[in-house]
C-alpha cells in the first residue's frame, strides 16, 4: 500500500494538470514501513524526452541524485515515482514496465483528461531482479489532517 | 576522507540497509569491484551475464557521469562519492 498527505496527492495530480498535453514526472520521498511505502514530500522533476513529451517521460539521473541527497539530508528516502498519461487511461504501458528498474518502489500514474486529473493509480514494481520483475496494482490511501 | 558509493533505494537489501558504502580503488572500476567484494549478491543486479554494466545503470562520479569521462576507467580519489543511479522512465506509448 501507498499512503500519502492530502496536500502531496494533490501536487503530484496538479503537475499533471500543468504540464498537459505533455507527460509530467517527479519523485516520491518518505519510508518504507514493511511492504508499505508512506509518502511524505512530492518532489516535481522535468521531463527531459523533449523529443516526444506527449507519451514519454524520463528524469535526469543528475536531478536524481540531487534530489536523493536532499532526502538523506532529511531522514527520507525515495520510495516511488510518479507520471501523468495525458488523454490515456492510469494503467500501466509496456514502455512503463521495460522502463521500470527501482524494485519495491511505487509508480504512481495520473489518467489528465483535457487538462483535468482523473484516476490515479499506483502500481509497485515486483520481483527479486530485472528478469522477474512486474507491475502489481496497489491501493492508495490518502491522509487528509482534521483540524480540531 | 573516503571514497564512497551512493546505493539506491532497491539496491539497499543487497548491503545490509547501507545507503552509502565504503570502498577502495582508484577507479570506477575498481572502486565497483571493491564494492562487490563485500557484498556479492549485488553483482547480478548490477551486471549482465557477460560481465557487463546493465543499460539502465548510470553511475556517476559526483556530479558527472562516466559515459561522458572515461567510463569505467575513470579515475576517482578519496573524497568523491560514485553514485549508482537506475533510470527513471517510461510513458503511456509503446
Amino acid at each position: 500500500m501507498l499512503t500519502i498527505k492530502a496536500s502531496e496527492y494533490e501536487v503530484l495530480r496538479r503537475h499533471g494538470e500543468e504540464t498537459y498535453p505533455f507527460e509530467c514526472c517527479g519523485v516520491l520521498l518518505g519510508r518504507f514501513e514493511g511492504d508499505d511505502r508512506i509518502v511524505e514530500e512530492v518532489v516535481r522533476c522535468g521531463n527531459t524526452r523533449a523529443d516526444r513529451p506527449q507519451d514519454r517521460y524520463h528524469i535526469d539521473p543528475k536531478e536524481l541524485i540531487r534530489v536523493q541527497r536532499e532526502a538523506s539530508g532529511k531522514g527520507l528516502e525515495i520510495v516511488g515515482f510518479y507520471h501523468s498519461h495525458p488523454d490515456h487511461p492510469a494503467q500501466w504501458s509496456q514502455t512503463d514496465l521495460a522502463e521500470a528498474h527501482w524494485l519495491g518502489c511505487s509508480y504512481v500514474i495520473t489518467s489528465v483528461q483535457k487538462i483535468v486529473a482523473k484516476e490515479t493509480n499506483s502500481f509497485v514494481l515486483a520481483g527479486e531482479n530485472e528478469e522477474q520483475k512486474r507491475l502489481e496494482a496497489e491501493r492508495i490511501s490518502v491522509l487528509t489532517l482534521v483540524e480540531d | 576522507m573516503s571514497l564512497k558509493i551512493s546505493i539506491p533505494t532497491p539496491l539497499r537489501r543487497y548491503t545490509d540497509g547501507h545507503g552509502l558504502v565504503d570502498v577502495s580503488g582508484d577507479s570506477v572500476d575498481s572502486a565497483l569491484q571493491s564494492l562487490l567484494d563485500q557484498f556479492p549478491l549485488l553483482k547480478q543486479q548490477l551486471y549482465t551475464e557477460d560481465g557487463r554494466l546493465r543499460s539502465f545503470v548510470n553511475v556517476y562520479v559526483n556530479d558527472d557521469d562516466i559515459r561522458y569521462l572515461q567510463r569505467t576507467e575513470t579515475t576517482v580519489r578519496p573524497g568523491d562519492t560514485i553514485s549508482i543511479v537506475p533510470s527513471i522512465a517510461g510513458g503511456r506509448g509503446r
